[in-house]
This record gives structure tokens, C-alpha cells and sequence, in this order.
């Protein structure tokens, strides 16, 4: 007998438990209330990441195409994952007198691990976030960027602020 | 040795029917494999074999300086980064008695628990999911984006912020961070309701955790077994009470305790610390002092010469973290007693003599994350 009532009630729990997670469920069948899931990569155009977005290590260029890294190393020696690569040339300057310029200042995108330090340390702020991700490429050396674009030069003033 | 632990020893036979759960198994979440002797459907033991995803995370912790480190650590249990990240740099503060502001106190254990309520997030879906209640998956990761939406508003990343650093944080907080916590907080108390409709009152997820998996709690000290896993079978190993760091002694908080030590004790005690999260963050995101986000540092960190030790409570327990420094910039010897190993290893007595099937729910309720087991 006992089994016998113990079989029924078994069931009628079961059935309650099911209609109370049923009932969640059939809630935002019907009132969904807000679309969580993000309509990508239809939304690409309107699609806009936060501005603190670590998509990639970029070099900013100003206007005249002048940045304002002057190659002293100091990310390359701070980067934990030799991500970056700093190789600099020697130029003679109004006064004839040779510096040493940046010659190109390379990041394996492919080894970084968003760290951030390179752009902490940076002591003249030539580096900044990139907000691009999609970084999705067929051969890992389409990974290797220069981040200084041609032609581009030193910025004239450019003690950290 | 303890009884506990010799009861776990394993002895092997050639006529043994072996079959590998994982290294690519959906429900081992990671590349784990466990060598399962099975007699019928009854497990005899369990032999976990870790290694796949090994990093050497220790050995490179010696080439890098203290600030360096910090991103490596993210990479151990990705699912508590923040957690991990401060116990390195708590070492570091205390090595050479820093003061940080109070400020970072207080974001710190924001995101502590904001870290810890997602981890549980995941962890919730994950377990549903394993036991077969896809729907589940859904409503965690629902609310879990949510709180990687604000991560991302202030630390540009979603999973691995690397935003301490010793001393204090990376730079401040988002503007918006504390009214998009507060929401949250808000949010989730509404939501939390349907997380025990859904599968906490589910009389067939009872049958499947209920009484399975049950650990004594000698056998979880004789383990080791901390975080929520351990605290389902008593044992009161709360690093944030026992052991309290940063803001943890003057918040008011309670420890979970439950004393089944079964499958379902576990999952218990995550969902009432989703509730505990909640009440510390109601108490500290609107406290949130103005001042500094870093200490003053040195570019260059050196610790004196000597041993450190400092023990964070993760979303899965305890996490060790050993420093033996010679007084140069990079850690002599660096060591991480890392929760989940310990965790790993009390599988084969919980899942000897049960079911398969159990297994799943078993190792699904200790929330293994497999790349802090290898680090
Ligand atoms: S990016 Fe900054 S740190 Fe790196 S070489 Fe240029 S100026 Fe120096
Ligand atoms: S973010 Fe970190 S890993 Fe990436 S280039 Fe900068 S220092 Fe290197």
C-alpha cells in the first residue's frame, strides 16, 4: 500500500517541479522581456565596444601622420611575452647631429596576452588600445604588425603630460 | 598516513574493463582525462591523469618580475582572474608592508564577489547542462553577462582583466561602475528565485545529487578539499573568515556551512553564496571611498630576501601562493597551492562504487576548472 501512495506522490511532485520550471520558461516565451543574445555579426555596423576595449596594441597617429614614440624600449623590456619588438635607426636632425629614431616598432599580435604593460610604462604615451577584434586571419604572420606607419614621424613635444 | 587517504589507494588488475572519460569529454569542462574501471555500470575507481594543459606557469613565474607575473595568474582558474591576481599582489604589499588606499580595499572586494557570483554563474549552467538541463545553461549565462558587461566597461576585458597590480589597480574604475553594480545587485535579486524554480525544487536533478558523491568531512580535510566543496561537508575553511585579507574583517558576512557533504550540500552552498555575494556587495559598492587607485611603487619591484606566503579564497577554495625571494627582481621560487588540484584528487573515494552516471554529477558539483589543476 505504502509504495502504492508513495508512487502517486512521486508523481505529483514530479509534475509540480516540472510545471514551476515550466512556468519560468513559458514566461519569457511569451514576454521575452529583453533579447539578450546579440545579433552578431548582423550588428556590425551599429556594433560599438567600450571604450577601455582591449582589442589590440595600436600606435595613435596624429593628422600629420606623427606619432609619438621615440624607440627607447622601454615596452619591449616590460612586455612579459617579447610580444614586442623595437628596432630603431640613427637620423641626422636639423643640426646635422645623428639620433636615433624609431625605425619600426613591432608587435606579434599572435603572442600578446593583453597585459597591458607596455601601455602602463610607456614613459612618452605612444600606446593605446585598439578597439578592432576581429582578429581572425588565415596565416599567423598577417598577426605581425608595425605599428608605426610609413613615413610617419616623431611628434615635436612629448614629455608625458 | 591518514585512514582517509589509504582508503583511496588504488590497486590495478590486468583483467580490469578500462574507459577514458576525456581528454575531450564535454562534462570534464577542460581537458581532463579520467581513467574509469568500470565492472557493469558500477565504477571501481577513478584515476585522474592532469597534464594536458600544463603551462609551467610556476617555472616562468621566475623569469618575470612581480608585475608580470599578475597576467599569468589570470591564466590558472580563469573563472576567479581577480582573485588570483590579488593573491600575488597581497604577498607582494605584505612582503613590503604597503599600505594601499582604501579605495582599492574596497573595489577589490567588489570584484571579488562580482568574479565569484559569475564563476557560480558558469558553474550553475555548467551543472545543469551536465545533468541534463540544458535550459538552465541558458538563464546563467544570461545573468552572467551582465556582470562581464561591467568588467568590461572598466577593465576592457571580460574573462582576463589583469587589473591589479601590486600597489593598488591598473587605473580607476569605470565612472559608471558602482550605478552598473548597484543594478545589478538589484537585477539578480529578482532573478535568483528563478534559479530554485528551475532547478534547485526539480525532483529529478534531487534524484540525480541527493545523497551521491558523499564526503565525510575528514575526508575533506584529509584532502584538502576547500571552497564550497569542502564547506558542503562542514568543514569550515573560509579563507575570508578564517584567514581574513584586504576589506574582509570589517564586512559582515556569513559562512556557508552545510553538513550532508552530498552533491546537493555542494550546490547548496554556491547558491546561498550567490546570496551572501549579494549582501557584501550591497554593503561596499555604494561605500566605495574617493582617493588613489595605486599606492606609490617603484617601477621596479624587489622583494627582501626571504619566504612569503598568502592565501586567497577563490570561487573553488583556497588558493597558496609561495614566495621564496633572494632579494632580486625576479621571485626565486614561486609556488601555487592551487585549489582545484586538491579538489581533483577526492574524486576516486566519492565516485567508487556509484554509478557512471554519478560521476558526472560528482565531478560537475566540485567545479573543477582544469587549467588551474596542470597551471
Ligand atoms: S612605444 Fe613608448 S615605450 Fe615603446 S619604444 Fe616607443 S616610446 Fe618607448
Ligand atoms: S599588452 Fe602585454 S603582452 Fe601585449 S604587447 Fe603589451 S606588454 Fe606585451
Amino acid at each position: 500500500m505504502n509504495s502504492v501512495i508513495k508512487y502517486f506522490t512521486d508523481i505529483y511532485k514530479g509534475v509540480r517541479s516540472l510545471w514551476a520550471g515550466m512556468r519560468v520558461t513559458g514566461k519569457y516565451f511569451v514576454r521575452p522581456g529583453e533579447i539578450v543574445t546579440e545579433q552578431y555579426p548582423e550588428n556590425r555596423a551599429t556594433l560599438k565596444m567600450e571604450d577601455r576595449f582591449k582589442g589590440e596594441v595600436i600606435m595613435p597617429h596624429d593628422k600629420n601622420n606623427q606619432h609619438q614614440c621615440t624607440g627607447c624600449g622601454v615596452c619591449e623590456l616590460n612586455c612579459p611575452n617579447g610580444s614586442i619588438e623595437i628596432i630603431t635607426k640613427k637620423v641626422p636632425n636639423e643640426d646635422g647631429k645623428m639620433v636615433r629614431v624609431i625605425d619600426k616598432h613591432i608587435y606579434h599580435l599572435s603572442m600578446c596576452t593583453f597585459c597591458e604593460l607596455c601601455i602602463k610604462t610607456c614613459p612618452f604615451n605612444a600606446l593605446a588600445w585598439g578597439q578592432d577584434f576581429e582578429h581572425a586571419v588565415f596565416d599567423r604572420s598577417k598577426l605581425d604588425k608595425v605599428l608605426n606607419k610609413p613615413g610617419s614621424s616623431l611628434k615635436k613635444k612629448e614629455a608625458k603630460s | 598516513m591518514s585512514e582517509e587517504v589509504t582508503k583511496n589507494i588504488i590497486v590495478r588488475d590486468d583483467e580490469d574493463y578500462i574507459i577514458n572519460m576525456g581528454p575531450q569529454h564535454p562534462s570534464t569542462h577542460g581537458v581532463l582525462r579520467l581513467e574509469v574501471c568500470l565492472n557493469g555500470e558500477t565504477v571501481k575507481y577513478v584515476i585522474p591523469h592532469i597534464g594536458y594543459i600544463h603551462r609551467a606557469i610556476e617555472k616562468m613565474s621566475e623569469s618575470d618580475t612581480y608585475k608580470q607575473i599578475i597576467h599569468l595568474t589570470d591564466r590558472m582558474d580563469y573563472l576567479s582572474a581577480h582573485m588570483n591576481n590579488e593573491a600575488v599582489c597581497l604577498a607582494v604589499e605584505n612582503a613590503l608592508e604597503i599600505e594601499v588606499p582604501k579605495r582599492v580595499q574596497y573595489i577589490r572586494v567588489v570584484l571579488d564577489e562580482l568574479t565569484r557570483l559569475a564563476s557560480h554563474h558558469l558553474w550553475w549552467s555548467a551543472f545543469g547542462m551536465d545533468l541534463g538541463a540544458l535550459t538552465a545553461f541558458f538563464y546563467g549565462m544570461r545573468d552572467r553577462e551582465k556582470i562581464l558587461a561591467i568588467f568590461e566597461e572598466s577593465f576592457g576585458s571580460r574573462l582576463l582583466h589583469s587589473f591589479n597590480t601590486p600597489g593598488g589597480l591598473m587605473h580607476d574604475v569605470h565612472p559608471d561602475f558602482q550605478k552598473h553594480t548597484m543594478e545589478f545587485v538589484r537585477y539578480f535579486r529578482k532573478k535568483l528565485p528563478e534559479y530554485k524554480q528551475l532547478l534547485t525544487d526539480n525532483v529529478i536533478f534531487h534524484n540525480r545529487t541527493q545523497g551521491i558523491g558523499k564526503m565525510s568531512r575528514e575526508t575533506a580535510i584529509a584532502f584538502g578539499v576547500t571552497g564550497p566543496s569542502g564547506r558542503g561537508s562542514g568543514f569550515a575553511c573560509d579563507v575570508r573568515k578564517v584567514a581574513p585579507y584586504g576589506l574582509y574583517k570589517e564586512i559582515d558576512f556569513n559562512e556557508i556551512l552545510y553538513d550532508e557533504g552530498d552533491s546537493f550540500a555542494r550546490y547548496l552552498v554556491r547558491m546561498d553564496e550567490m546570496e551572501e555575494s549579494l549582501n557584501i556587495l550591497e554593503q561596499v559598492t555604494d561605500n566605495i571611498p574617493e582617493g588613489d587607485y595605486t599606492a606609490k611603487m617603484k617601477s621596479i619591484v624587489k622583494l627582501p630576501e626571504g619566504e612569503y606566503f598568502q592565501r586567497v579564497e577563490t570561487a573553488r577554495g583556497e588558493l597558496g601562493i609561495y614566495i621564496v625571494s633572494d632579494g632580486k627582481k625576479f621571485p626565486y621560487r614561486i609556488k601555487f597551492r592551487s585549489p582545484n588540484f586538491s579538489n581533483l584528487f577526492v574524486l576516486n573515494t566519492l565516485a567508487k562504487g556509484g554509478l557512471i552516471a554519478d560521476l558526472v554529477a560528482i565531478s560537475g558539483s566540485l567545479d573543477l576548472v582544469i587549467p588551474d589543476i596542470d597551471r
